[in-house]
């Protein structure tokens, strides 16, 4: 699972961030994502996906055999 | 599409149950979750009731929120949408303007931020414990707990003396009492935007460690601007989380097994607190979304200049999304509800909130084994005359 992300798109609302704080985090100046794990663990997988769905902006995606 | 069925709706704002939203809306939800409705001014335009037609229309870039654009769903909404057009209301402007200032707000509002503010959180909130213990019961748990503690919270944040929030408190309901003539509104949106103008000038003179002082040392909003997101900020901080706090924790007091249940697992603070969001969704009256150009969603077309309702309160209640909607259940995984929103506009504060109801609720059960409702609950006057809905007093003894 590969994770991609366009600061562009999102609107810092951290949601992904309180979904999976392991992989995501947010910039300290404005607030957008950074994705601290662009390949996760397996184990992690779910919980991005959640991550992904509730993400309001839809600035983040994942492909799945990269 | 002109069969009876979907003859335009009315948004409905009487509830059968105060903790239920209106049940047309379920009955339409089933029906249509996306139906014709007919606003305040005469404008036939749409109502989202399902989960997915929400999320679609408040997630899609084709829709505007400029208050110029929107038609009023509800009569007392007439008086808001001429209010709401001020410098710096960013929550009611669209890209780029929009997206020019939350870049210069989310920074301050980011999860690890907030949870920095956890101690001082945590703080105020045995402050107002204690002051309730000595205050003795009964209290009106509104105005000894739950609207300090926002109060607090975003006045420290955003550097506003405590020492005025009667004053601004006083404002900020009169501006979301939607009972209140368009001449008192407008007044009390005055008061604040005169009060916060006078704040950003000394703090320009003599900065502090605070969000509007942060703000002004970015040097890319001018008084004005910072003015009005101020304002904004300081409405939304205080109205929202206080009504939660409530209204939550009468929900809990009606609710004896989940009450119980939280009680004895303090780690259920958590999905509580998104469960409580997903089945009180105070922001009860719906978010509008006006089309820019032709947009398909559910197989209807909703045509540009159309406006949209959006009913979070039913769409948090959607079967196709929340399994047993109606029944509230601190252990269900709620997270995706849309009582924050969803989209560009989703809010700012959101995490902050949900730190304050994550230490709030326990703590309150902590400290007051014994707490109850010190009126039968078919007594507590619930805020259905206001933008966001809750309680207006909750006496509770303990
Ligand atoms: S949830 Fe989406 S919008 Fe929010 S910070 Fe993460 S990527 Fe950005």
């Amino acid at each position: 699972m590969r994770i991609k992300a366009d600061t562009e798109v999102c609107i810092g609302a951290g949601m992904c961030v309180f979904t999976a704080g392991d992989v995501f985090d947010q910039d300290e100046d404005e607030g957008t994502v950074v994705v601290l794990l662009p390949e996760p663990p397996p184990d992690r997988h779910a919980a991005v996906r959640r991550a992904v769905q509730v993400c309001p902006s839809g600035a983040l995606s994942i492909s799945e055999n990269a | 599409m002109t069969n009876a069925m979907h003859e335009p709706v009315t948004f409905p704002v009487t509830r059968e149950h105060p903790l239920d939203p209106p049940q047309d809306f379920t009955r339409w939800r089933e029906d249509a979750p996306l139906r014709p409705m007919l606003f305040a001014d005469g404008h036939v335009g749409w109502l989202a009731t399902g989960y997915a037609a929400s999320r679609a229309v408040l997630a899609d870039p084709r829709f505007s929120n400029d208050v110029q654009v929107t038609h009023p769903p509800i009569p007392q909404r007439i008086r808001q949408q001429t209010l709401a057009k001020f410098p710096g209301f960013f929550l009611r402007e669209d890209p780029p303007e929009h997206t020019r200032f939350r870049r210069l707000l989310t920074g301050q509002f980011t999860v690890r931020r907030m949870r920095l503010l956890e101690p001082r959180i945590e703080k105020i909130t045995s402050d107002r414990l204690d002051a309730m213990e000595r205050e003795g019961s009964p209290v009106d748990l509104v105005q000894s707990f739950a609207l300090p503690i926002p109060s607090l919270v975003i006045c420290e944040l955003l550097g506003v003396p405590y020492s005025d929030h009667d004053r601004f408190q006083r404002d900020s309901s009169a501006l979301l009492n939607l009972d209140n003539s368009i001449e008192r509104a407008r007044e009390a949106m005055e008061s604040l935007l005169d009060y916060v103008r006078g704040l950003v000038a000394r703090k320009r003179e003599e900065p502090g460690d605070d969000l509007i002082s942060g703000l002004i040392a970015t040097g890319k909003l001018t008084d004005v601007e910072i003015t009005g997101a101020s304002v904004l900020m300081l409405v939304a901080g205080h109205e929202t989380t206080a009504n939660m706090l409530a209204l939550g924790t009468y929900t809990l007091l009606r609710n004896p097994a989940q009450l119980a249940a939280l009680r004895a697992d303090p780690s259920l603070a958590e999905p509580a607190v998104e469960e409580l969001l997903r089945y009180l969704t105070i922001v009860h009256l719906g978010p509008v979304r006006t089309a820019t150009e032709d947009v398909e969603i559910e197989g209807r077309t909703i045509r540009a200049g159309q406006s949209v309702t959006v009913s979070l309160s039913a769409a948090n209640r959607d079967p196709g999304r929340f399994g047993d909607p109606d029944s509230l259940d601190i252990t269900r995984q709620a997270t995706g509800h849309l009582a924050f929103g969803h989209g560009i506009h989703q809010c700012l504060g959101q995490q902050l909130a949900r730190i304050e109801m994550r230490i709030g609720y326990p703590a309150l059960l902590g400290r007051f084994p014994g707490l109850r409702l010190a009126t039968p609950g078919e007594e507590v006057a619930m805020r259905s005359n206001m933008a966001i809905y809750g309680v207006h007093r909750l006496p509770v003894a303990w």
